[in-house]
């Protein structure tokens, strides 16, 4: 039964292993020489490492970046020329607006590919791990798609302000998130009106964001929170509240009763002890377990102190991050491997755990899409299920060909090999594992790949297969015959937890 | 299981017994649990015999987001209709110039929409059962929840999928690893069990590893390793443990399907998504494979606003595709042996709403096709007035319809899989 305790985990247990789970669950994981350290710093330092992370520089997205124009709506003159057009039937000039259209929906496609490569490339890169998984949490929790919304720009925005306050304060991200055009037109609000409520997105704040489902509200609180968030729309990329739109007349919501607008709606919602649960459970499933049966009895515990805790600090996000990660829970050695590796962690983690080349952010890209995990567009407003369910016969084979990918270089349908310029595989990682095989022996070259590779510690059964098979490539564990150990180990079942 | 009627029985294993005496010679690594997945490798290649239950295959299409099931089956001679659809509603069949309901039931005044052509040719061959109004109890209008509930056939939508129960109950020892066959990203949860796990595929070709294309000499212990499954010292129902099985089902399951896909199919199928996953799912019935339901899906039926068009287009790809499907089983002379049934989570408000669309509802229309069908129309139409907050109030349990399926077609215990005994639907010919 795992540690419930939120205390400080005591200094003697600190050590490689636990900093390597702190990096791998707060991050995606490092070489050797940042897992030492870590290892070599005292606990809370090291988490804060990790958490404090404004001081460490990262490449500041320029405002250019990505084109804000492309969904722009039509200037008055041009929806004049178009009214014009479709009254007198002139098809030359519909033609246009139409091919002008058919053009921009292609510019929008493409810019959001460059947009799912250079997310991925800032967590391949990025000095600020947590920063990055944690806008990958409130994507997955705040889930919005591309496909509905129509706009990568908007897409972009919803990013940009779920990684500044990634870490910060869930109340202001709830604030946020409904006047989020990226979400108002994902979820329908923005042709919410007086009197013709549409109550996408007020469900979707209980069920999904904010309370949890089935938490205490009825299908009457939905119908009239969704009054309460009429008006709440957006115009080019901002906000705007529509008064003509909104309905003004008294609502009772879970109890309360006024003339509410979506503010008051968000404001009731996180009075809710239901609130920092849920959240709390959602964060606990992502950091910590997310088996089917999880949490358990001990680890629901362990959810409930966080849960208390969130509530003391109001809503803020470090805290309760700082107090999770640094827990006897958390590195409870029952939580070693207990989590499945969403497919970004597993691409992301690989580079950076075993120090291969990144490759092609195209390929890597499309692999995510495969295994199940597209940037910007997760399969509903659900997020990604997660856990046992990334995991099908066929995702398997992706993933562990993703992992040959990355190692060699060589494309599943192509059969193209790289070849690269620099021999990687004797990077940090061949260093790590020679260091580790001093004695000379091949055994011991072999167990240190698996540690270097696995979260959890292989059974002896494992064990002994591994051994048998770097024994008989026959030589040190370097170069050439390290890569293909590396196959053969991510290809492990093992190698999909972390 | 004593009972030979049931597939994985006891019986199949012991005749089989000789091979798998010599594939465990070869496969050191192999352990007893993992037996039956290797025998069923075998039993593929052995011809089946039409008419025997174990032979049966259901085929589950599901549209997801909520089809909306008055404008699929059109009661076109309610005036109701016509009053809470001012612009969405499908014209009547007198009426000229706009494209009209297909008449389903001229007695009951019952129609299909326009673009299911495909649906109006089975129903006229005796092949198309409607069932009405399906739904359940209390309905839940979140498209996860009811979806759920569907997946599960529980109202509070907890535990296995109820086809992964369904392969819970009704195989000894380890469920064959091709039992349960979904074609798309991600396997949903209908067939997931408490010890089986569907195949799950969007494209055949990426369905092997690649490992061995860098080193031949990788490949024995690659199978060697997946082929153990779950290995001495993992704790069983653990993330290891599930891993572990899972690799090893991959492995049993890769060159079986890509070999069954690799022909080409009797009939043309439609370009769409759907008539692609019917297409491939053709092919493996073809093939001959053991697997006993198949799972198709699509989704885009969440038509909140401009739902004219969007919905139409879904249609005519749901029916041309299924005609297609029922085409090649008839050439392939496989049709009687292959059950089809489509649902969704919920249908929608009978009230249009002021986007153009419609909002989350409840019961609606589920069809059943393949020759053993009780073909037209099923059960009660919903009242169109007499409605609960706006929605219409189910006449099916949905659980009545599986317990139809399961108990009568494939012979399956269904108080036992659905945990709960429903008076069956009518919709199989006696």
């Amino acid at each position: 039964m795992p540690d419930p305790s939120l205390a400080p985990i005591p200094r003697e247990r600190w050590g490689r292993a636990a900093a390597s789970h702190l990096l791998v669950r707060a991050g995606f994981g490092g070489t050797p020489e940042q897992v030492d350290a870590l290892a070599a710093m005292r606990p809370a330092d090291a988490v804060d490492c990790l958490i404090e992370y404004e001081g460490i520089a990262t490449d500041p997205t320029p405002d250019d970046l990505f084109d804000a124009t492309i969904r722009r709506p039509l200037s008055d003159d041009e929806r004049a020329t178009l009214a014009r057009a479709r009254r007198d039937g002139d098809e030359g000039v519909l033609e246009r607006f139409q091919r002008e259209r058919t053009t921009r929906d292609m510019q929008d496609r493409d810019q959001l590919v460059s947009m799912r490569q250079w997310w991925l490339k800032r967590m391949i890169e990025t000095g600020r791990p947590l920063e990055e998984k944690m806008t990958l949490f409130w994507h997955g929790h705040f889930a919005t798609g591309w496909r509905t919304v129509e706009d990568s720009y908007h897409m972009y925005l919803q990013n940009r302000m779920m990684r500044t306050h990634a870490t910060g304060d869930f109340a202001d991200l709830a604030y946020r998130i409904i006047r989020d055009p990226a979400m108002l037109r994902y979820l329908d609000n923005n042709r919410s009106r007086r009197g013709q409520p549409n109550e996408n997105l007020a469900r979707e704040l209980m069920e999904l964001f904010v309370l949890g489902e089935g938490r205490g509200y009825t299908e009457r609180d939905i119908k009239e929170a969704a009054r309460a968030l009429t008006g709440f729309t957006f115009e080019d990329d901002s906000f705007v509240f529509d008064g003509r739109a909104h309905d003004d007349g008294r609502k009772s919501i879970l109890g309360k009763d006024g003339p509410f607008d979506g503010d008051d709606l968000v404001k009731i919602l996180l009075s809710r002890p239901e609130c920092s649960e849920f959240i709390c459970g959602k964060l606990h499933r992502f950091f910590v377990d997310d088996g089917p049966a999880a949490p358990d009895p001990d680890a629901r515990v362990a959810v409930t102190r966080l849960a208390e805790l969130m509530r003391r600090e109001r809503y803020r996000l470090k805290p309760v991050l700082r107090t999770l990660f640094l827990s006897r829970h958390f590195h409870d050695p029952a939580y070693r491997g207990s989590v499945v590796k969403s497919p970004v962690q597993l691409v992301v983690q690989t580079i950076r755990q075993l120090g291969t080349p990144p490759r092609e952010l195209a390929t890597l890209s499309s692999a995510l899409e495969l295994m199940g995990q597209s940037l910007f567009q997760p399969p509903s407003v659900k997020g990604w299920d997660g856990g046992r369910a990334w995991i099908n016969t066929s995702t398997l084979f992706i993933r562990q060909n993703t992992a040959v990918y990355l190692l060699t270089g060589r494309l599943p349908e192509s059969g193209m090999w790289a070849t690269d310029p620099s021999p990687w595989a004797d990077g940090p990682l061949g260093r790590a594992v020679a260091a580790r095989a001093r004695e000379g022996s091949t055994d011991a070259a072999a167990d240190a790949a698996l540690e270097l590779c696995l979260s959890v510690d292989p059974v002896p059964a494992r064990r002994e297969q591994f051994r048998a098979f770097v024994r008989a490539l026959g030589g040190p564990l370097a170069g050439e015959r390290l890569i293909r150990a590396l196959c053969m180990a991510t290809a492990l079942p093992e190698y999909q937890l972390c | 299981m004593a009972d030979p009627n049931l597939p994985f029985s006891r019986r199949i294993f012991l005749q089989q017994g000789v091979t798998l005496a010599s594939l465990v010679s070869t496969i050191p690594w192999f352990l007893q649990h993992s037996a039956l997945g290797v025998l069923s490798q075998q039993s593929t290649r052995t011809g089946s015999t039409p008419g025997v239950p174990e032979d049966r295959v259901l085929v589950v299409v599901q549209l997801g987001g909520g089809n909306d099931g008055l404008n699929t089956i059109v009661p076109y001679g309610d005036d109701a209709y016509y009053r809470a659809r001012p612009t969405l509603a499908i014209a009547s069949p007198e009426r000229a110039g706009s494209s009209p309901v297909l008449i389903a039931d001229a007695g009951a005044g019952l129609g299909l929409h326009p673009n299911l052509g495909g649906l109006k040719a089975l129903l006229d061959d005796g092949r198309l059962s409607i069932v009405q109004g399906v739904g359940y109890p209390n309905p839940n209008r979140s498209h996860f929840a009811s979806m759920d509930i569907w997946q599960t056939a529980r109202t509070d939508a907890k535990g296995a999928g109820w086809i992964g129960r369904y392969v819970d109950c009704t195989c000894s020892g380890t469920p064959d690893p091709e039992g349960v066959i979904s074609i798309g990203r991600t396997a949903p949860l209908a067939l997931v069990g408490e010890r089986s796990t569907p195949v799950s595929f969007e494209n055949a070709q990426l369905f092997r590893w690649m490992g061995a294309d860098v080193d031949p000499a990788l490949e024995p212990t690659y199978e060697q390793m997946t082929r153990a499954g779950e290995i001495d010292g993992v704790a069983p129902g653990s993330q290891q443990a599930f891993l572990m099985r899972t690799a090893l089902d991959a492995q049993l399951s890769s060159d079986r399907i890509r070999d069954a896909l690799r022909g080409s199919p009797l009939v043309r199928y439609p370009t769409t998504t759907l008539a692609r996953q019917m297409q491939a799912i053709g092919a493996m019935i073809r093939a001959g494979m053991r697997t006993r339901v198949y799972y198709a899906s699509i989704g885009g039926f969440d038509t909140h606003a401009g739902q004219a068009n969007a919905h139409g287009q879904r249609l005519r790809e749901v029916g041309d595709a299924l005609k297609a499907f029922q085409d090649d089983l008839v050439a392939q002379g496989n049709d009687t042996r292959v059950l089809t049934m489509v649902f969704s989570e919920f249908g929608r408000r009978v009230r249009q709403n002021a986007s153009g669309g419609t909002d989350h509802g409840t019961a609606a229309p589920m069809f059943l096709i393949g020759p053993m069908v009780k073909a037209g129309v099923v059960g009660t139409h919903p009242s169109l007035t007499d409605l609960d907050s706006g929605d219409l109030k189910f006449t099916t349990d949905f659980r009545s319809v599986y317990a139809s399926v399961l108990d009568d077609w494939m012979r399956a215990p269904a108080g036992k899989v659905l945990g709960g005994s429903y008076p069956k639907a009518k919709v199989l010919r006696s």
